[in-house]
C-alpha cells in the first residue's frame, strides 16, 4: 500500500476495505452523477440544431457574460481547495476566510444564472419555447439546483466552524463536501464549452 | 468574532496527532498555478470561439475542455493522490455517459455510411 493509500485511511475509523466510508460514497454519488448530466448533455446534442422556432441560441447566449461566469466558478474551486490546506493546517481562521469566499462566488454564480434567465425569458425564450429552451433550462436548471445544494451546504458548514463543530478534526468530512464543490465546477466546464462556445 | 474553536488552534492538532495534511506536496504555490493555468485554458477556449480555425475549431475546443476536466479532477479533487478504487469509480461513471451517448448516435444510425 502506498503512503498515499495509507493516508486514505481516515483517523479513527476502521473500515474491512481500508477506505473511507464517506469518501467512497462521495465518489460513487459523483460517478451516478456523471450519467445523470451526460445524459442531459447528450438530449440536448440530440436536439441540437433542431429548432424550428426562434429564439435560437445565437440570438441569446452571451459569450462574453459566460466566460464570467465561468470564471467565477473556477476561482470558487481554487478558494474551496485553499480553505481544505487552512484545515488541515488547523487555520481556522484562513478555513473561514476562504469557505466564505467560496459560498460568496457560488452565491455571485447562482446570481448570474438568475440574471441570464431572467434575460432569456424577456427575449421569449422559455422551457417550452422550443426545443433549445427546454434542453437548455433543464441542463442548466439542475447544474444551478447543484450549485445551490453546494452553496447552502458550505454555509452550514461555515456556520458549524464557529460552534466547534467542525474543526481539523473533520478534515475528512470536509474534503468529501469539496469534491462535491469540485464536481459541479466540472460540470460547468463540460456545460460551458459543449453549450455556449460551440454553436449550433 | 473569537469563539472557543478560534482559542489555540493547534489544540486540535495536540488531542489527534494523526491530524495531518494528506497532501503535504500541495502547497499554496501548487494550487495556484493550477488555478492560473485553467484560466488560461478558459481564456484561450473564449479565444478560440472568436477567431475562425476552420476544421480545427471543435477539436481544439475539445482538447482544452478536456485539459480543464482532468486537471480539476486529478489535482483540486486529488484523485491522482487517492486510492485507485476511486479512480474506477470516477472514470466508470464517465466511460459509462459516453457510451450511453454512443448507443444513441447507433440508434439513429449515425455510424453508417449515408
Amino acid at each position: 500500500m502506498s503512503h498515499s493509500h495509507a493516508q486514505a485511511q481516515p483517523v479513527g475509523e476502521h473500515t474491512t476495505t481500508g477506505i473511507s466510508h464517506n469518501r467512497l460514497m462521495m465518489w460513487t454519488f459523483l460517478a451516478s452523477d456523471c450519467m445523470f448530466f451526460g445524459s442531459l448533455i447528450w438530449v440536448y446534442f440530440a436536439y441540437r440544431g433542431r429548432y424550428f422556432e426562434p429564439p435560437y441560441p445565437r440570438d441569446v447566449l452571451d459569450i462574453p457574460y459566460t466566460s464570467v461566469s465561468a470564471a467565477v466558478l473556477l476561482l470558487s474551486s481554487f478558494s474551496i481547495v485553499m480553505a481544505l490546506t487552512a484545515l488541515e493546517r488547523a487555520d481556522m481562521r484562513g478555513f473561514r476566510g476562504w469557505l466564505l469566499g467560496t459560498i460568496l462566488l457560488g452565491a455571485l454564480f447562482l446570481g448570474g444564472q438568475y440574471y441570464e434567465f431572467i434575460t432569456f425569458y424577456h427575449e421569449g425564450l422559455t422551457l417550452t419555447a422550443n426545443l433549445f429552451g427546454t434542453t437548455f433550462f433543464v441542463l442548466t436548471g439542475f447544474h444551478g439546483t447543484h450549485v445551490f445544494i453546494g452553496v447552502v451546504w458550505l454555509l452550514v458548514q461555515w456556520l458549524l466552524s464557529y460552534f466547534g463543530k467542525l474543526t481539523p478534526a473533520h478534515v475528512e468530512r470536509f474534503f468529501v463536501t469539496t469534491l462535491y464543490w469540485h464536481f459541479v465546477d466540472i460540470v460547468w466546464i463540460l456545460i460551458f464549452t459543449l453549450v455556449y462556445l460551440i454553436p449550433a | 468574532m473569537s469563539t472557543a474553536a478560534d482559542v489555540a488552534p493547534n489544540e486540535y492538532g495536540a488531542e489527534n496527532p494523526e491530524v495531518r495534511s494528506e497532501y503535504p506536496e500541495h502547497s499554496h504555490r501548487h494550487y495556484l498555478l493550477v488555478a492560473l493555468a485553467l484560466a488560461i485554458i478558459t481564456g484561450l477556449e473564449v479565444m478560440v470561439s472568436y477567431v475562425h480555425i476552420g476544421p480545427f475549431f471543435m477539436p481544439v475546443l475539445l482538447i482544452l475542455m478536456a485539459i480543464k476536466f482532468v486537471m480539476v479532477v486529478l489535482e483540486f479533487m486529488h484523485l491522482r493522490h487517492d486510492h485507485k478504487i476511486f479512480h474506477y469509480l470516477f472514470w466508470s461513471g464517465l466511460l459509462l455517459a459516453v457510451l450511453v451517448y454512443i448507443a444513441y448516435l447507433a440508434t439513429f444510425k449515425f455510424f453508417l455510411p449515408a
